[in-house]
């Protein structure tokens, strides 16, 4: 009876701990969404610099202690601001960010209708050969 | 109506020099810290000397400057000297945050070096720099008489950022109420 209590708090323990699948993938995607502010184009699941070392181990013992990836974007973002995000969030300062490319978009879709929509120039009416090469001559002179 | 049309282009073409040259000419490295107008992240850590922890509430007794400093750190070797001639300023309360250092070989850079600071954190681990955003050795923050970080230079300083701006704006939290 004793050895089966134990057992069985042995694996609830062990459930409660373990790193399952999921928190891998979770410490993963979030490790790419991070920026490491020490080599600015890396995140930190790529630098190799100490402090992106610490950072993934800090978001891995968050993801233990059972903290939403919300919360733990907002823990890196209290400390080194919306920079440290490779997706930033949607906000005043950056509309412009994220709406620039449709906005481009928008602009060029009115130009190419522009465009389309002047009248090409006009043909020379019927099949005058004779006024053809009087301009043909005309030209010819100058 | 045509030469409204005419000029449109290079309206654009202009805003965008506009736009990206004041791009170019901004300095990526230097992050804005979300902690400046909030309260110093709090910690206790044992100081290099051994004695009293020092915490943000030390920091918070008085318009104080924590330098975050390294001795594996080349560009503070770059700042040290301005370092010391702020310590010996009765007006500067220069604190430091010895960041994932060995203590024996911090206590030797200082004695090779000088101590400017009143104690020196040793947060070995990075955790305390973390908490205060840190992510790039030297960093110095400025921290009022109410505990709020009010300032924060990345890199080295620099002899004309000390007059023009660090001192004016220590005179300037002293004579805040606290």
């Amino acid at each position: 009876m004793k050895t089966a209590v134990v057992l069985c708090l042995l694996l609830l323990s062990l459930g409660a701990s373990a790193w399952d699948d999921d928190d891998e993938r979770r410490w993963r995607q979030l490790n790419l969404e991070l920026r490491c502010l020490v080599c600015q184009n890396q995140s930190i699941a790529d630098s190799h610099a100490p402090l992106a070392e610490d950072l993934r181990a800090q978001v891995r013992q968050m993801i233990e202690a059972g903290r939403s990836d919300n919360e733990i974007r907002h823990y890196m973002t209290e400390r080194y601001g919306d920079f440290v995000l490779y997706r930033p969030p949607f906000k005043p300062t950056t509309w412009l960010l994220w709406l620039g490319p449709a906005l481009m978009l928008g602009v060029a879709v009115l130009v190419v209708a522009r465009i389309r929509r002047r009248p090409t120039s006009k043909p020379v009416a019927g099949n005058d050969e004779a006024a053809v090469q009087a301009l043909l001559k005309e030209v010819e002179r100058e | 109506m045509k030469r409204l049309k005419f000029a449109f282009p290079l309206v654009l073409v202009a805003a965008l020099v506009v736009v990206l040259g004041r791009g170019l000419s901004l300095d990526p490295r230097k992050v804005d810290s979300p902690l400046i107008g909030k309260p110093a992240p709090a910690f206790s850590l044992p100081t290099l000397a051994g004695d009293q922890p020092l915490s943000h509430e030390t920091l918070a007794q008085q318009v104080s400057l924590l330098n975050v400093w390294a001795s594996w750190c080349v560009a503070c070797r770059a700042e040290h000297d301005i370092l010391v001639a702020l310590g010996k300023r009765d007006d500067v309360h220069l604190f430091g945050l010895n960041y994932k250092d060995n203590a024996d070989d911090a206590t030797q850079w200082l004695r090779q070096h000088g101590n400017p600071y009143i104690a020196s954190a040793h947060d070995l681990a990075g955790l305390v720099g973390i908490d205060w955003g840190v992510y790039g050795v030297p960093e110095t923050f400025v921290i009022d008489k109410r505990g709020i970080v009010r300032a924060k230079h990345i890199g080295p300083l620099t002899w004309p950022y000390v007059n023009q701006e660090l001192l004016p704006l220590l005179r300037a939290l002293e004579a805040e109420p606290s």
